[in-house]
Parts: structure tokens; C-alpha cells; sequence
């Protein structure tokens, strides 16, 4: 599941997951995240920092504070790439973070070791 | 001499006159009147003291009293040289609190209570028009000399009609030059430059008889000594009641005759120049008064017996066939003349327009009381003052028929005017005094005067009939007015001075210790007294918040004239780091403009104007005749306290404030540069992603176009924030270069109302604009407003989130500025925000992303800060609210030319 | 109601205060000089020393003004020192 709310970056990711063999589930709204994971229990969450509603960062720890969905692998998106984010990041328990703009290669092989696949 | 010859070179020399004070004031309007404001001009302006009385009378004085004149010199020469004690002060208090007038001076220590300027205005006056009427007789008897009997029989000067046309030439000079302008701060130039050259003619005159005298017609000193003690003028016996009392007496008109106040305060234009006067001017008086005795001596000893002492100082020299001399005499006599009459003239006039017409004027017009065009109302209630004043001396000089009687009253009205002295002195140094003290002392004062000196002067039945002489009123013997409570054998001039004064300053002190203050009193006391104690807070009274700022502007555009109220307005604004704004109606800052205003129509009158319109006690113009009643004081009374609560409630207020923007701001600098690279790095992510996407090739149909498309337009969204950033760092420097031409606001806002379309282009707008409103030609840089407007537009498009957003355009013109409102319906941004959003990346939430980087409104802030105006959000307006408020006609750049 | 200063002044500032007192004083003396020739009485002596008279209340008159500008000078010079100001738009 990919939560985003830049429409551009989204069909990029979308795109490059896609083509990589995923099933891609798209959210623009912060506020809703939390609920659209419990309910579609997806494999991989891909976080933006900043989002309309609800912080990213929210969305984290209200999903690492729940034991269904703790061990959910989640990888963060940030466009400010500060060195503080990513230890806020790391703190909320984010599995792994990155920073924009992305290498396309670079991406995918994220995505896929969180999952074990690569 | 032929009679049109003296006719001639008076005339030439009264054009002179004219040129000098028409030349003086074109200087000072172009600020190139430094030397005019200099502490010489100053020490010779305060010459006016010096009046006919004394270029001619002296000498008559020491033919008959000897020594005695110089008394008249000595008792301004102990003022002067004690300048540290009392003239320091006076001037002080004088320019600080804007005093127009020696009754204004007195009607603002005393609560600006207008009773009191009415009383001062009234003895002032009453004073006067006979010292006025004895200048006009002067000049006359001089004429008369000239034209001797038999020669020019046909050219013997018809007495009244020479006073009549002294009276008009002088009204025409001193309404030219006296009523110029309006605020007492803009001195009056022209008439201080011919007063000076006045004041030397006058100097350069005597002495030269003087010297003429002693060296040519006597054989020197040492010959004039011996004729001296020869002459009758050696039997003279000094009264050590008259010596002490006539000193005294000097040096107490000094500081009240209304002509000298004008000059010595009013007209003072530093401070420093006192220390100057304070030897310059006794100077001048010895000078002046060095060669009395010997022009007397010779005149007694050359001239048949009989010869009018008055007029030795003609006379001699014609007797010499010195016409040249004497010529030069007669203008010392008529510069000594004139220069007491156009001062005088000033002087009453101001306090007469500005305590009894202006008062009297709105009284009659209340409906009206601060509408219509009060500046030129005042300006022609002065010139309507001064010839009145003149009319009235004209009338004075052609009623008495130029008596004999007029000789002596120099004196008489040195007494009537000394009886402002307690009121006087005992405002400046003692806090306790207060306004029913004051009037008592002077009414009382005033009437004993005139009582004992003045309606007696006319002779026994003249006024009061001979019967009151001797047997008093009603046979109440100790009532006699020249020997009150029974006292005889006293010099009648000692008498009168010493009850008059006795009995005012009595009064005056009980009155004071019996009544009780008003708050404004005692404001205005501590004001006065402690006047340079700097420290003094601003005691004046005002409440906040109660005036509306711009019925105060244009209450003091109507007063003061459109650009210097302005100018005001605007430095009190800059004062309260408010620039290019209207000020707050902050208690100092009403204060400020009631001082302003009191240098205009007076303490009195300004007081009552600002009351009005900070609504307080609801002052109306009934209430100018007695500015605070019972009730206005206790308002007044207790809104001080309030207002001084509320001063530090706001003062905290603002000082939270600040902090709280400080610490946001700090917050906002860390999170500039994270910010931009936010949005920097958000459009290269997806220009970054569809690249390689595109590089790798192998693409559906039509997918490669449509990812081309999203990096076009990310691509173009960078370079606008890239543009955005540049153009604030090019607005913030102040480099920008603007292209000021006229522009149709309202074709302004059309062009921006089509350019704003575009944002969101699926919401339906109502517009609401006042069309004949915009009409408006603006000189300004049109694109840059536009760029304005259009952000603006395109905010409330954006943001307003009411179901049916309305947008209202408003434009008003203030002063020389223009103010376009643009208002919605939505709710607003609220409070704690408001002090944010014209800084840069203050987006309000995170949640609002509809394109741009937040830097429009900093943007906008910076374009109108270069336009020489400013934009502010209007809280309270039921939504949304920006002001754009800008010069209806920008000159040039400010910002600009600072690059 | 005067902020008082140290009780340890400078030289220069005592100096200054006498200065004021003096210029204070300055009149007082002047009117007691002023007022002298009541003693004398110049009505009761059979001496026609008119001349004489005039001549003291001139130098007496001279001399007051020579210590007027003197003690103007210097007070003058004070006032610019200690930045008493003199404000207004003149």
C-alpha cells in the first residue's frame, strides 16, 4: 500500500512497483491511512512524511503501538531528507527510510528486501 | 525739511520694510533662513520692548524725573541676567507645551480652562489699546514737528488722518506677514526680520544723536557732566518708593506684556539663544539709554523754555540744522513705533481670535463644531483679531484726542499687565496653584487697577467723578481710588501697583489653598513645574482606542492643512513602528496631536476638539466656554486610572506578542531551509522517477507522452518556485527595478480578476466591487500591483471554504493613499496565525496544498513595501480580510533608490 | 522629585552646579546694587552729584553684563554637554 499524496510521485511509484510484479494500493489522505491498512492488511507500507490529515510519522506509531499491525514492514518517504527525520523515522520504527528524489532501481530493491524477496 | 520729502523717505522706508519680510519669508521657505534664526535676531527682536514711549519719552521722562527712567531699563535687566531662574522655564514650557499667547500659556496650566485665557485676553486688551493709541500719537506729534507752522501752512498734517493712516498701513503689514501661517511653531519669520532691522535703526538713531550731542554740540563728557549738575535735571530727588517699586515693575511687565511674551516665547525658535539674550539684550538697553541725560541736558539748555521735552530728541537736531539727523531721528521714533504696534497687534490678536472668536464662533455653530475648513476659519479670525486690536487703538488715540494723559500711560499699563505675574509665577513654581485662585487673583487684580489707576488716569471727572476723588463712593471715605483703606501721600502709581498686587496675589494664594484641582490641572501643573524633569510620563489623560485614528486625521487635515498633517501622522506612526500606517489613538500620541492642534487655534480649543472625538465625557462645544465640568472631570478622573491599567495590560499584551512571534519566527528560520528543499525535492522526485523511466525504454502506447507531460509540468513548477524565491530575494533587497506609470485601478483589478480565474477555474465566485470607487488613476507600478491583487484573488479562490464564497473588493481614499480591501466570506485565518502568514513558507497548515510554496503573501508583502505602501490582514471582518493600502501617487521608489 | 545624583561628583560637575547657583545669585546681586542709591539718598544731600549717580548705575549695569555672558558662556556650554535637549523643529 502506497501513501502519497503528491499525484505525480505516486503513478511513478505505482508505475515502477507495478512493473516489478506488485499489487498497488494508493492513499492520498493521512487521515484515513491507519483504518485502510487494518482493513486491507497489505504486505509492505510505503509512508510519505508529509501528508494532508495526519502525519506520516502519526500513522507509524499508531500502527507499531497496535500488536496487529507492529511487525508491518513500513518504509518512509521524505522530501526534506534531513538528518533528523530519519532518526524520527527510526525512532517511530519505520524499517527503512528514504530520501527524494529516488534512484528507480534503488527503490524497487528497497522494496523488495523489506519483504524478503530480493 | 519739506513736509513730502519726510512723506517720501517714510514711505520708502516702510517698502523697505515690506521687502525685508517678504525676503525673509521666501528664505525660510526655502530653509535658507539660518541666519534669521539666530540669537542676534532674537536679542533684537526682543527689542520691541523699546517702544516710542521710550526713544522719545525717555528723555522727556529724564528732563523732569532725572534718574528715574533708568528704572524702566533696570528691572528687565535683573530678568534677563537672572534668564537661569525664570525666562529658562518660560521658554521651556513655551515650546513644549506649543504656547500660543500669554493667556493660552495660562489657560493651559490652569486645566485649559478657556474662563481664564477670557479673563488674560480681556486685561491684555484693556491694557494695551491705549499703548497702542500713544504709538499712533507718536508718529503724529513727530509729523508735526517737521511740518512747521507759516512754512507749509497748507501741509500741516491733519492729526487724525496721519494716526489713520499709520493704523491701516500698519493692520496691512501685520495681517501680510503676522497671519502667514497658522501653527505658532512656523514662526513668524518675515515680521522677526523687520523687527530687527527696526531694532537697529532705532539703536543706530539715538546713539547718533547721542554722539551729536555729546561730541559736537557739548565738548565731551566731561562738559556734559558738568552741565548736568548745572542743569534742573540735577535737583531731581530719588523716592525710594518709585526707585524700588518702578524697578520692580519693569521687571515684571517684561515677562507679561503680551508683546514681549510673543517675542520672548512664542517666537523663540532655540532654546540656546536665551543664554545669548541674556546679556545681549540689557545691552541693548544701556546702549539705548546712555545718552537719555545728555539729549535731555543739551535740549533744556539749548531750547526755550517750554519746548516739549518729549520731542528732544527731533528737536534738537533741527534746532542745529541737522535735518539729515533728524530725519534719521524721526525713523528711530517711527521704527520704535511700528515695531511695538505689529507685535502687539500679533500678540492680542491671537489671544483674542483664540479665546474669544473661535469659542464664540462654534458656540454659535454647534451643529458644525470640527466640519468645514477650521484652518481658514482661524486665519481669518486673526486677521478679523488684529484689525480690530488696531481699529481699537485708532479709536482710543481719535476719542482722547491725543490728551496728555496718554503720556503717562506706559506705566498705567506696565501695572495692568503686571497683574498676570502671581498667576503667572505661581503656575510655573507651584504645583499647588490652582484655577479659581487664578482667576480670583486676576479679576481682582484687574478691577483694583482699574479702580485706582486706570479710570482715574482719564482725570477727575472724566470716568469717575470728581466727588469719588475726594470723598470716595457713596462718601465711603477709605474707598477713595487714590488712597485706598485710607492710605495718603502715596505716589499714585505706587499706590495702585501695591494694592493691586497685594490684593492679587492674595487672592490668589487663598483661592489656591481653598479649591481643589481639577485632574487635568493637576496634570497640567506637574507638566508645567516640573517641565524639565524629563522623565515625566505622559499625564495628559488620553484613554486608547477611542479615537477613530481617521476622523482624527481628518480633524487635523482641516486644522493644520493636508501635508503637514500628514507629515505628523506619519512620524507618530513611524514613532510606534507603525510605518506607512495611521498611528494608534495611544494616550501619547494624543497627546502629541493635542499639542500639535494647541499651537493652531489653542490649548483650550484643542483640548475640547480631541475630547470629542476620543468620545470621552462627550464634550460638546457648549462645554468649550468651561472645558471640564464637574462631570467631565470625574470621567476624566477615573478613565486615568483606567487608562493607566489598560496601558499596562497592553504593554504586556504586546510584549507576549512579540515573544511569541520571535520564538515562531526562530522555529520558522530552522525550518527554511528544510523547507525549500521540501519544495525543491518533491517536483525532482517525480521529474526524477518518469526520467528513468522514460530512459529505460519499453513503453506502452502512450504512456511515454503522458509521462513526458508530468515532467514538463513538474518542471515548470520548480522554475515558478525558483522564480518565486528569486523575485523575493530581489523585492527583499530592494533592488527591483518598478516601471511607475498612471493606471485605472479598477482596470487593475479586472486584469487580476481574469488572471485569478485560473485557480481553481470550477468554483463559482460571486464578485462584489464598487465600480465608481475604482475609478481611480493610480501612479504606481501597475504590473507589480497587479501581481498583488491576482495572489490575493487567488487565495480567497483557494482557501475561502464557505459554500458559496463571495468576494468583496473594497476602495476607499484617506489622505493621499488608497486602500483596497478584499474581503470573503470563508472563516478567516484565525488569530493565533494572523502575525504569520506575510512571512515566508507560512502556509497555514500542512493539510492545504493547493500548489504554490507559500511564499505568496511574503511576496506581496515585499511588492508593497516597494510601492511605498503596505498589506495587512483586517481582523474582525467576518472572514478572510486583506488590506492593500498604497500612495495615490508613488513619486519615487523608496526601496529602489536605496540600490 | 529630582533623580538625585552620586554623592560623589566629578569635579567638573560640582563645578557646573556652582556655575548654576551663580547665575542664580547673579540677579539678586544685581538688584541689591540696583537699589543701593536708596541709601544714599541722593534727595537729602546738597551735593548736585547727578552725574555721579548716573555714572555708578552704569558701571554697576556694565559689569552685571560682562558676568552675564561670562556665566552665559559657560552654562551655554554645560547645556550642550550634558545633552539637554532641545527638541522642536525650529
Amino acid at each position: 500500500m502506497l501513501i502519497e499524496d503528491e499525484p505525480n510521485i505516486a503513478e511513478a511509484i505505482r508505475f515502477l512497483l507495478n512493473r516489478d510484479g506488485w499489487q498497488v494500493t494508493t492513499l492520498g489522505d493521512g487521515g484515513v491511512a491507519e483504518a485502510e491498512v487494518r482493513a486491507r492488511r497489505p504486505d509492505l507500507v510505503i509512508l510519505d512524511l508529509m501528508l494532508p490529515g495526519r502525519s506520516g510519522l502519526e500513522i507509524l506509531q499508531a500502527l507499531r503501538a497496535d500488536p496487529a499491525t507492529a511487525a508491518l514492514p513500513v518504509m518512509m518517504l521524505t522530501a526534506k531528507g534531513q538528518g533528523r527525520d530519519r532518526e524520527a523515522a527510526e525512532r517511530a520504527g519505520a524499517n527503512l527510510f528514504m530520501a527524494k528524489p529516488f534512484s528507480n532501481t534503488e527503490f524497487v530493491a528497497a522494496a523488495r528486501s523489506l519483504l524478503g524477496t530480493g | 525739511m519739506p513736509f513730502n520729502l519726510l512723506v517720501l523717505a517714510c514711505l520708502t522706508y516702510v517698502i523697505f520694510l515690506f521687502l525685508v519680510a517678504f525676503m525673509a519669508e521666501r528664505r525660510a521657505e526655502h530653509g535658507r533662513a539660518r541666519w534669521l534664526r539666530s540669537p542676534v535676531v532674537y536679542t533684537l527682536s526682543l527689542s520691541i520692548y523699546c517702544t516710542a514711549w521710550t526713544f522719545y519719552g525717555a528723555v522727556g521722562y529724564a528732563a523732569r524725573s532725572g534718574l528715574e527712567y533708568l528704572t524702566i531699563y533696570l528691572g528687565p535687566t535683573l530678568v534677563f541676567v537672572g534668564w537661569w531662574w525664570i525666562l529658562r522655564k518660560l521658554v521651556r514650557i513655551g515650546r513644549a507645551e506649543r504656547v500660543t499667547s500669554i493667556a493660552d500659556m495660562i489657560s493651559s496650566r490652569y486645566g485649559k480652562s478657556n474662563a481664564l485665557g477670557v479673563i488674560v485676553t480681556m486685561i491684555c486688551v484693556v491694557a494695551a489699546t491705549p499703548y497702542i493709541a500713544l504709538q499712533l500719537q507718536s508718529v503724529t506729534l513727530s509729523f508735526g514737528v517737521f511740518a512747521q507752522p507759516g512754512t507749509y501752512a497748507w501741509m500741516i498734517p491733519d492729526t487724525n488722518s496721519t494716526a489713520l493712516w499709520v493704523a491701516g498701513g500698519l493692520a496691512l503689514f501685520t495681517i501680510l506677514f503676522g497671519t502667514r501661517n497658522l501653527d505658532a511653531n512656523e514662526q513668524h519669520t518675515g515680521v522677526v526680520a523687520a523687527i530687527a532691522v527696526e531694532a537697529v535703526v532705532k539703536l543706530v538713531a539715538l546713539i547718533t544723536v547721542g554722539i551729536f550731542v555729546v561730541w559736537f554740540v557739548a565738548d565731551g563728557p566731561s562738559d556734559i557732566a558738568s552741565r548736568i549738575n548745572a542743569s534742573a535735571i540735577a535737583d531731581w530727588d530719588l523716592l525710594p518708593s518709585r526707585w524700588a517699586g518702578l524697578t520692580f515693575l519693569s521687571a515684571a511687565a517684561v515677562i507679561t506684556l503680551p508683546r514681549m511674551f510673543q517675542v520672548l516665547v512664542v517666537e523663540n525658535s532655540d532654546e540656546r539663544f536665551l543664554g545669548t539674550a541674556s546679556w545681549a539684550f540689557p545691552l541693548y538697553l544701556l546702549a539705548m539709554s546712555l545718552f537719555v541725560v545728555p539729549i535731555a541736558v543739551v535740549g533744556l539748555g539749548l531750547l526755550p523754555v517750554g519746548a516739549n521735552p518729549d520731542l528732544f530728541v527731533l528737536t534738537v537736531p533741527l534746532s542745529q540744522g541737522q535735518g539729515g539727523l533728524a530725519m534719521l531721528a524721526f525713523l528711530g521714533g517711527f521704527s520704535s513705533a511700528t515695531s511695538m504696534v505689529i507685535v502687539a497687534s500679533i500678540a492680542l490678536a491671537t489671544m483674542v481670535s483664540n479665546h474669544i472668536v473661535m469659542p464664540l464662533w462654534l458656540h454659535l455653530r454647534p451643529a458644525k463644531a470640527v466640519s468645514g475648513d477650521v484652518r481658514r476659519l482661524v486665519l481669518m479670525s486673526r486677521r478679523f483679531s488684529i484689525a480690530a486690536v488696531l481699529g481699537l487703538g485708532y479709536l482710543y488715540f481719535a476719542l482722547s484726542g491725543g490728551s496728555a494723559a496718554l503720556a503717562a500711560i506706559g506705566l498705567i499699563s506696565f501695572v495692568g499687565v503686571a497683574q498676570m505675574l502671581p498667576a503667572m509665577l505661581g503656575g510655573i513654581f507651584w504645583r499647588g496653584a490652582t484655577r479659581i485662585g487664578a482667576a480670583a487673583g486676576l479679576l481682582i487684580g484687574f478691577v483694583v487697577w482699574a479702580y485706582t489707576l486706570f479710570l482715574p488716569s482719564f482725570g477727575p471727572g472724566a470716568i469717575l467723578p470728581l466727588d469719588m476723588f475726594l470723598n470716595g463712593p457713596f462718601g465711603i471715605g477709605w474707598l477713595r481710588p487714590r488712597a485706598l483703606f485710607g492710605v495718603e501721600g502715596m505716589d499714585p502709581l505706587i499706590h495702585a501697583l501695591f494694592w493691586s498686587l497685594s490684593f492679587n496675589t492674595a487672592a490668589f494664594t487663598i483661592g489656591s489653598l481653598l479649591s481643589f484641582p481639577t485632574p487635568i490641572e493637576r496634570a497640567q501643573g506637574l507638566a508645567f513645574v516640573y517641565v524639565f524633569d524629563t522623565e515625566r510620563a505622559e499625564l495628559r489623560g488620553w484613554g486608547d482606542g477611542l479615537a477613530e485614528p481617521e476622523s482624527l486625521l481628518i480633524m487635523a487635515q482641516r486644522i493644520l492643512g493636508d501635508e503637514p498633517a500628514l507629515t505628523f501622522f506619519e512620524e507618530q506612526a513611524r514613532a510606534q513602528g507603525k510605518a506607512g500606517y495611521l498611528p494608534d489613538p495611544s494616550p501619547a500620541f494624543l497627546a502629541a496631536l493635542e499639542r500639535q492642534l494647541a499651537g493652531s487655534v489653542g490649548a483650550a480649543a484643542a483640548h475640547a476638539m480631541i475630547s470629542e472625538l476620543a468620545g470621552r465625557a462627550r464634550v460638546t462645544v457648549d462645554d468649550l466656554m468651561r472645558v471640564a465640568d464637574e462631570t467631565a472631570q470625574i470621567m476624566e478622573y477615573s478613565s486615568q486610572l483606567e487608562s493607566q491599567r489598560a496601558e499596562l495590560e497592553r504593554t504586556a499584551r504586546q510584549l507576549r506578542e512579540v515573544n511569541e512571534k520571535l520564538t515562531q519566527l526562530s522555529v520558522q528560520k530552522d525550518a527554511f531551509l528544510s523547507q525549500i528543499s521540501h519544495e525543491l525535492r518533491t517536483p525532482m522526485t517525480s521529474i526524477r522517477a518518469f526520467s528513468e523511466i522514460m530512459m529505460e525504454g519499453g513503453m506502452p502506447e502512450g504512456m511515454s507522452e503522458k509521462y513526458a507531460g508530468i515532467i514538463h509540468e513538474e518542471a515548470i513548477r520548480l522554475t515558478r518556485l525558483l522564480d518565486d524565491l528569486l523575485d523575493l530575494s530581489v523585492l527583499e533587497n530592494g533592488t527591483v527595478q518598478l516601471d511607475l506609470k498612471l493606471a485605472n485601478l479598477s482596470e487593475l483589478l479586472d486584469r487580476s480578476l481574469r488572471a485569478a480565474a485560473q485557480t481553481r477555474p470550477e468554483r463559482e465566485f460571486l464578485i462584489h466591487r464598487d465600480l465608481p470607487a475604482e475609478a481611480i488613476f493610480l501612479r504606481t507600478d501597475p504590473d507589480r500591483l497587479t501581481q498583488v491583487f491576482i495572489n490575493l484573488i487567488s487565495n480567497s479562490r483557494k482557501y475561502c471554504d464557505a459554500t458559496r464564497p463571495e468576494l468583496r473588493i473594497a476602495v476607499r481614499q484617506r489622505g493621499g493613499r488608497v486602500l483596497v480591501d478584499f474581503i470573503d466570506n470563508g472563516s478567516g485565518i484565525p488569530k493565533d496565525k494572523q502575525a504569520l502568514i506575510f512571512e515566508k513558507f507560512a502556509r497555514l497548515t500542512d493539510q492545504t496544498r493547493a500548489g504554490g510554496a507559500g511564499l505568496g503573501l511574503a511576496i506581496c508583502r515585499e511588492v508593497m513595501a516597494n510601492l511605498g505602501g503596505t498589506i495587512t490582514y483586517l481582523p474582525g471582518q467576518g472572514g478572510a480580510a486583506f488590506r492593500v493600502s498604497m500612495p495615490l501617487r508613488l513619486e519615487k521608489p523608496p526601496l529602489a533608490e536605496a540600490a | 522629585m529630582r533623580p538625585r545624583g552620586p554623592v560623589f561628583l566629578a569635579r567638573r560637575s560640582y563645578r557646573q552646579r556652582r556655575m548654576r547657583d551663580a547665575a542664580r545669585l547673579l540677579p539678586v546681586a544685581g538688584a541689591f546694587l540696583f537699589l543701593l542709591p536708596i541709601l544714599w539718598a541722593p534727595a537729602e544731600t546738597e551735593a548736585r552729584d547727578t552725574a555721579i549717580d548716573g555714572a555708578y548705575l552704569f558701571v554697576v549695569w556694565f559689569v552685571l553684563i560682562v558676568t552675564a555672558a561670562l556665566m552665559a558662556r559657560g552654562l551655554g556650554r554645560q547645556e550642550q554637554e550634558t545633552g539637554a535637549e532641545t527638541e522642536g523643529r525650529g
